[in-house]
């Protein structure tokens, strides 16, 4: 019994976490930008598309390109499709990250077929460890410390550096921030820079969870933590991490705790849950502070 | 351009920070200012008094870089405000405090008034900020706490220290007394004083006129989108076209077909 809830637990927490770092990513764009980029979701594609190709010569150099590729793919977007847009109101913006989704999406398919490709990404991290008489396994671990390293390591960059405090100000009152000498350029770019490194790190460890590379991957991902952040409360960084989290969480904890002829509407039951949240909390768990009038 | 007199006449002292030349701002149908001529000297402090809806915050908004003008400009050290980015006007020395104050409520005291040095890369920005906290025990005593919680005056004074310390050149106040107790405004225009006597320019906006006519070196009172009356503080209070221009430049406006 005491396994049994043990590993629920490592699973809650590392499902969890998958989806606090995707929802912390759509959230740092959010943020500065009042964008939801749904486009995130082929940063983590082409990502995944990146290991597919490197991660039989060597897996580090794997990860640096699949890293590699979701940063210059993000800050590629921002520059060409957003940043024209940038004082377009957030229909116009959500409108083109839709069209942006689909594009790349479609152009893969185009390219490579939609027919999954199996990787052998890190088959080692599937080997199951024994933890104080559990079996857990090790990639569940390792998913569970990336995504905390990765939220410490951007709280950190927000709350202890100075283009930290930059974006945070930005997010809060882009027009005044940029009234005390703030850039929006530098600033926008590296909120994009940073979504493109945690979308890297969502790849790899769901292209070694699930072993499969395609063109439609991360969009379940994506809309998942897009729920989750606006449950967290849109704008609102731990707010997005946190909302993230849970929704994450509730969907293993509803695949183990529901009956198993209920389990196939699973998402009915989260979507209800969100429901429920939203009507109870309509601004969110953390609300945003800054989602009022500009100068 | 070689050998021409301007150069060589001009007195650096004397020389226009900021000079506003024909300024017309335009809200889609609203025309909020209609050819606006104005020179701000270094070190010189002028006052804008006038009705809500004047034009006064669109003037400040356009020296700022926050409106585009739709015709005329604006030039600051001979460089055109529209040509230089938002973020890059307070880099040349002009800062504002805009209407509302506009702290960051979710970001500490410290943080806010870090913000404020955003264009300095020199070292004394933290021993510039402890100067601040002396004057302000209480901003000091809260710097570590959401600027949100603050009263409105410590919000004003807070808004004032960030925008100084940019170590602006010409600092702008939109409305600076709007909302805060009358001990509080004289606690406010006290510091403007200070920052007077500091040699900085300072463009004050006020719907209020006593307070701002015993600071200003200069006086435009504005009204319907173009300054009405210009002169020295004693000047204009003794103007008998003051009423009228004050006055009748409100229900001008109130009157006036959009």
């Amino acid at each position: 019994m005491i396994e049994r809830v043990l590993q629920t637990l490592v699973d809650v927490v590392s499902v969890g976490g998958l989806y606090a770092l995707t929802a912390l990513g759509i959230g740092l764009i959010f943020g500065v930008m009042r964008l939801i980029n749904f486009a995130h979701a082929q940063l983590i594609m082409m990502a995944g598309y990146a290991i597919l190709v490197l991660f039989s010569q060597s897996v580090p150099l794997a990860i640096a390109a699949a890293a590699v590729v979701a940063i210059l793919l993000a800050l590629g977007t921002e520059r060409v499709v957003f940043r024209p847009l940038r004082d377009a109101d957030p229909a116009t913006l959500l409108i083109a990250s839709f069209a942006l989704s689909f594009f790349i999406e479609k152009t893969m398919i185009m390219l490579v077929g939609s027919r999954p490709k199996g990787v052998d990404f890190l088959p080692e991290l599937a080997r199951q460890i024994e933890v104080a008489g559990v079996r857990l396994q090790l990639l569940q671990i390792v998913t569970i410390a990336v995504s905390g390293a990765l939220l410490i390591a951007t709280t950190w960059f927000l709350r202890s550096t100075k283009l930290g405090l930059e974006m945070r100000a930005a997010a809060e009152n882009f027009r005044m921030a940029q009234v005390l000498g703030v850039r929006a350029n530098r600033v926008i770019a590296v909120a994009f820079a940073m979504s493109g490194i945690l979308a890297a790190a969502v790849a790899c460890l769901f292209v070694a969870q699930t072993g499969l590379v395609q063109p439609r991957m991360g969009l379940q991902l994506v809309v998942i933590a897009f729920v989750g952040s606006v449950i967290g409360g849109l704008g609102s960084l731990p707010g997005a991490a946190l909302g993230g989290f849970l929704v994450g969480a509730a969907t293993i904890l509803l695949q183990t705790l529901l009956p198993a002829e209920l389990r196939v509407f699973r998402e009915v039951f989260l979507f209800v849950a969100v429901a429920l949240v939203l009507l109870l909390r309509p601004q969110g768990l953390i609300p945003a502070p800054g989602l009022k009038a500009r100068v | 351009m070689i050998g021409a007199g301007p150069v060589l006449e001009a007195k650096p002292d004397r020389r226009a920070l900021v000079s506003v030349q024909g300024l017309v701002v335009r809200y889609g149908p609203i025309t909020a200012l209609r050819g606006v001529d104005l020179e701000i000297g270094a070190g010189e402090c002028v006052a804008i008094i006038g009705p809500n809806g004047a034009g006064k915050t669109s003037l400040v908004s356009a020296i700022a870089g926050l409106v585009r003008p739709a015709a005329g400009k604006v030039v600051l050290d001979g460089l055109d405000v529209a040509r230089i980015g938002l973020a890059d006007v307070v880099r040349s020395g002009v800062a504002l405090v805009p209407e509302g104050r506009n702290i960051f409520g979710s970001l500490t005291v410290a943080e806010n008034l870090r913000l404020g040095a955003t264009p300095r890369k020199d070292d004394r920005i933290a021993p510039d900020i402890d100067e601040i906290f002396q004057r302000f025990p209480i901003l000091g005593q809260r710097r570590s706490q959401h600027a949100g919680q603050l009263s409105g005056g410590e919000q004003q004074m807070l808004a004032i220290a960030r925008a100084m310390l940019s170590r602006p050149r010409l600092l702008m106040l939109d409305e600076p007394s709007l909302g805060l107790a009358p001990m509080v405004v004289d606690g406010v225009y006290e510091l403007l004083a200070d920052i007077k006597q500091q040699g900085v320019a300072l463009l004050v906006v006020e719907q209020n006129a006593t307070r701002a006519f015993g600071l200003a070196d200069r006086v435009s009172i504005f009204g319907h989108g173009a300054i009405q009356l210009s002169g020295a503080p004693d000047a204009i209070a003794a103007d008998t076209n003051f009423d009228a221009a004050y006055f009748g430049a409100a229900y001008a406006d109130r009157g006036a077909p959009a």
